[in-house]
């Protein structure tokens, strides 16, 4: 096993892939989320189904990278080639299994931010927006987020919620009018969160070999409950890191190697 | 149509446009260049992942709103002439109406068919109704559950790039469509910029394909390469170069500045954008392959 030589964001991608179940139908968000997706398809997954939001269906990994989900190699032998409003409309009706997503932040109860930040100062910085995840996040049947450990990231409170998680706890999702899904999963740089059902809260499940507990502290704003007994990430195989490499060989998209 | 005389005719100051709507293939960067060397300004621009073509319009000035799901450059992340825009009002100030690209999609979809409003069960919950009065949250009045009304937007035009259409703006497209037939539905005047203009009898060899009916468009104009730096199925690849290259000079004003005066106003036309690409780059994008599928019989 040679965990050592992954760079943090590849841990990220690999621990996240886990998540996808044989076989399930998955709305796969871009950049990491779809990187994820990649390699579950190429190891523990191969009849997984992506549904994107540009209106693909697709079952056959694309034979190259992309660099966006709009890319040709992503159409060509795509199952279906529809609309945004047909793929997000089979979403609404139930038949999503898993989105994967992304954000700039993400708080307790697993709401998240993709539309803008402010630093310590108060200076505030616009990001690109919701794109089709605030639909992911209220429509899917569960929803895994990818989100680099730093203390900017893991909040208290998103500063603008972009994306629905539990909202403010217990009971908001139906108080709303959301669907059930919610978040399953918090998957870091550094360490995997789960969600207790009845706090509607992220606590600390697993952390990743190499990792101690107060590392994953320092990289966050609140005080998580944290499992007992805590787990252990099971170390990452040479298969699935050599999926990844396949899949983005330049590290594009994990920003090089570690 | 000359695409500049359907852009003068059919942008006008102060318009709602919608564009980029495929999120990230077919994107009619030749019709956002005309507008922007016509100085047509005051826009609101519609779109659900957009892509830099919203970017060069805010650089530009023109834009007054912005009406999406995400605003920045598909490979690359962020887009400086939209933050600039945002948090500094450089060049201008605007607005941000914000969407995610399911509810885009749906007030788009109400206003092509009509419907007073349709609701969903996205985007509940989240800050993005509270900066979107297209956005309701209602009481069902069937169950009366919490849904969300989603009222119907009408753009003033629609500008959609296709692979082929005919003279009368019946346009063939394959590839990612995302929201690209319920937009021209509900737009008031449409733009067809085509990498080719076939015959009619062409068109209808193969009706199941046509996303676009002739009789929502306002112009056709040809224009091949007319989404570069974009893709489009089996004519070209995305320039990848081009979207790192637009990311790292318009991390400044000035940078970008100089873009839209090497890219925009400095060329002449569409022609003249791909004489500054050069040949040795156009032919480096070109399908090295091709797949085709099974013709279909449509016999009787």
């Amino acid at each position: 096993m040679v965990n050592g030589g992954l760079a943090p964001r590849e841990r990220m991608v690999l621990r996240a892939a886990r998540e996808i179940e044989e076989g399930e139908t998955v709305f796969v968000g871009t950049r990491l989320p779809l990187l994820a997706y990649l390699v579950a398809k190429d190891t523990h997954a191969p009849n997984a189904v992506a549904l994107y939001e540009n209106g693909l269906i697709r079952e056959e990994a694309a034979r190259e990278l992309l660099f966006t989900m709009g890319d040709p190699p992503n159409i060509l032998n795509a199952t279906s080639a529809s609309t945004t409003l047909d793929v997000m409309g089979m979403m609404q009706a139930g038949r999503v299994d898993l989105g994967l997503l992304g954000g700039a932040e993400v708080d307790r109860f697993g709401n998240i931010n993709s539309t803008e930040v402010e630093d310590e100062s108060g200076r505030m910085t616009r990001l690109p927006g919701s794109g089709g995840a605030a639909d992911i996040a209220s429509l899917a049947r569960r929803t895994v987020v990818l989100i680099p450990q730093e203390a900017r990231r893991l909040v208290e409170r998103v500063r603008f919620r972009t994306s629905p998680g539990y909202g403010d706890g217990p009971g908001f999702r139906e108080r709303e009018g959301l669907p059930p899904g919610g978040p399953t999963a918090i998957v870091t740089t550094h360490a995997v969160f789960r969600f207790d059902r009845v706090i509607a809260e992220g606590y600390l499940y697993e952390i990743f070999p190499g990792v101690t507990v107060d590392h994953v502290l320092v990289g966050m704003s609140w005080s998580p409950r944290i499992a007992q007994p805590l787990g252990m990430t099971r170390p990452f195989s040479v298969e699935e890191i050599s999926s990844l490499r396949r899949i983005d060989p330049e590290g594009f998209w994990t920003g090089g190697r570690g | 149509m000359p695409l500049g005389e359907a852009i003068e005719r059919f942008v006008h100051p102060g318009a709602a446009i919608v564009l980029g709507t495929c999120l990230e293939q077919m994107i009619p960067f030749a019709a956002t260049h005309e507008i922007i060397r016509r100085r047509i300004g005051d826009l609101s621009l519609i779109g659900p992942v957009s892509d830099i073509c919203f970017d060069q319009l805010i650089g530009a000035g023109l834009a007054r709103r912005v009406m999406g799901a995400w605003v920045g450059n598909v490979m690359m992340g962020s887009a400086y002439c939209f933050r600039r825009a945002v948090e500094r009002g450089e060049p201008r100030r605007i607005d941000v109406v914000e969407f995610s690209n399911f509810t885009l999609a749906l007030a788009l979809h109400a206003a092509a068919i009509g419907a007073p409003f349709i609701p969903t069960r996205s985007a509940l919950g989240t800050d993005l109704v509270a900066r979107n009065p297209y956005l309701e949250p209602i009481a069902s009045p069937l169950g009366g559950e919490p849904i969300l009304a989603v009222r119907p937007l009408h753009p003033d035009t629609a500008i959609v790039h296709v692979q082929r259409a005919d003279a009368h703006g019946n346009g063939i497209m394959w590839g990612s469509l995302g929201i690209t037939p319920d937009a021209v539905r509900a737009a008031r005047a449409v733009i067809v910029t085509a990498e080719e203009i076939v015959a009619p009898e062409q068109i209808r060899r193969d009706p199941n394909r046509v996303v676009i009916p002739g009789l929502v468009v306002s112009a056709v104009c040809e224009a091949r390469w007319g989404a570069h730096p974009s893709p489009v199925q089996g004519y070209y690849r995305r320039d990848h170069e081009a979207y790192s290259e637009y990311h790292r000079v318009t991390k400044t004003a000035d940078g970008y500045g100089r873009w839209r005066a090497d890219w925009v106003e400095g060329v002449e036309g569409l022609g003249g954008y791909l004489r500054r690409l050069g040949n040795e780059r156009v032919a480096s994008l070109i399908p090295i392959d091709h797949h085709f599928p099974e013709p279909v019989d449509y016999g009787y």
